[in-house]
């Protein structure tokens, strides 16, 4: 049986692709760089969420113009296209969504899969390093460019012993249209 | 002879934006130190490069000599991380080489209209990249271009010096932009 093209597939099959290798190995300097100008790991995290964030306010311009997505009528649904369409589309991994709270504002994007740990291994001496912390900053960028405030945060890390990357998303506000 | 290299993508926009953001970021930090921004830019490209053509030549034969070395960087080291290959070597025979790219990808990639922060990394420019002078009213929107996309050129200097120094030639490389998005980077050798 053929495999089903899902959505997310056809996205990531329209975009220019690169070696992830070269952006792996370029991120992993970044952080090392990060680690030895700063000497604390609290200020690197932000700074990667930081970066993250100016990222993710460009990346929705490309998402919107290519992943032929209609919009989202509400926050699971951007929930589950962030996490089937945006990861597929840049990453080329997908996650599942999670944990939702009573209320559907608060969810967990589960990855077990991540292009940005590939050969990384942290060292004893970065306990507390949220090493992919750029994707917080990145989905928050985003969703700030879509009129929703949100607080994302990493869980889990499987750099730090666990079985999954789990990223908490939390909406705290959803800003009238004419928000920039 | 890339067969041993996982078949692992990712779009390239992420690579591109992480760049920019990367310039960005030090832009931001360096108030005080402007003229480190550069040099830290440049030694996360050496790292990258290093570590980057060490997976690249993991089933190849060793090099004879440093034009081989040169040769390689300027094919298959250029097309897997540039996706393409230089368009123009030359030497003066004496350690100095100019590979010159007429459409160096990660410049047509870039947007040159980036604020550029005042105090920041501008003034950076003269350990890696070199800014040609404008000698007209039209040449100060051309340099103005140059100096964005300049900023930008730290990290692919160190990317091939690192690639470079790696394979056993230590030297030294920048680059200079005309005119966009063509860019020639010098490697001169050192003995």
């Amino acid at each position: 049986m053929p495999p089903v093209l899902r959505p997310g597939d056809a996205a990531f099959a329209n975009v220019e692709k690169v070696n992830a290798e070269l952006f792996t190995l370029t991120y992993g300097a970044i952080v090392r760089q990060l680690l030895t100008d700063f000497e604390d790991v609290e200020e690197v995290n932000k700074q990667l969420d930081t970066m993250g964030y100016n990222i993710g306010i460009r990346l929705i311009d490309e998402f919107l113009a290519k992943a032929n997505t209609p919009k989202c009528v509400d926050f699971k649904e951007t929930a589950e296209v962030i996490a089937k369409l945006g990861f597929k589309m840049f990453l080329g991994v997908s996650a599942t969504v999670a944990g939702w709270n009573a209320e559907g504002t608060e969810c967990s994007l589960v990855l077990d899969d991540n292009p940005l740990v590939d050969f990384v291994e942290l060292p004893e001496t970065c306990q507390g390093l949220s090493y992919c912390n750029i994707l917080c900053g990145v989905i928050r960028g985003a969703l700030e460019m879509v009129a929703m405030r949100t607080e994302v945060k990493f869980v889990r890390d499987m750099l730090r012993g666990d079985e999954a990357y789990e990223i908490r998303l939390k909406l705290l506000e959803q800003v009238p249209e004419e928000y920039p | 002879h890339f067969t041993t290299m996982p078949a692992r993508e990712i779009a390239e926009s992420c690579l591109d934006l992480l760049n920019m953001e990367l310039v960005a970021c030090y832009a931001r930090q360096q108030h005080e130190k402007a003229d480190q921004a550069g040099r830290r830019i440049e030694a996360i490209g050496y790292q990258v490069g290093q570590q980057l053509v060490e997976r690249f030549t993991k089933e190849r034969p060793r090099f004879g000599d440093h034009l081989e070395v040169i040769k390689f960087i300027c094919k298959d080291f250029w097309a897997e991380v540039f996706k393409k290959q230089v368009d123009n070597l030359k030497t003066n025979h004496r350690g100095v080489f100019v590979l010159q790219d007429n459409r160096f990808r990660w410049l047509t990639r870039i947007s040159v209209d980036l604020p550029v922060e005042k105090g920041g990394i501008t003034t950076a420019l003269t350990s890696a990249p070199t800014t040609p002078k404008p000698d007209s009213a039209n040449g100060q929107l051309a340099s103005k271009a140059a100096a964005a996309s300049n900023q930008h050129l730290f990290l692919p200097c160190g990317l091939i010096r690192g690639a470079l120094t790696n394979l056993g030639v230590t030297c030294i490389v920048t680059a200079e932009v005309s005119a966009l998005p063509s860019c020639s980077f010098t490697v001169r050798i050192k003995q």
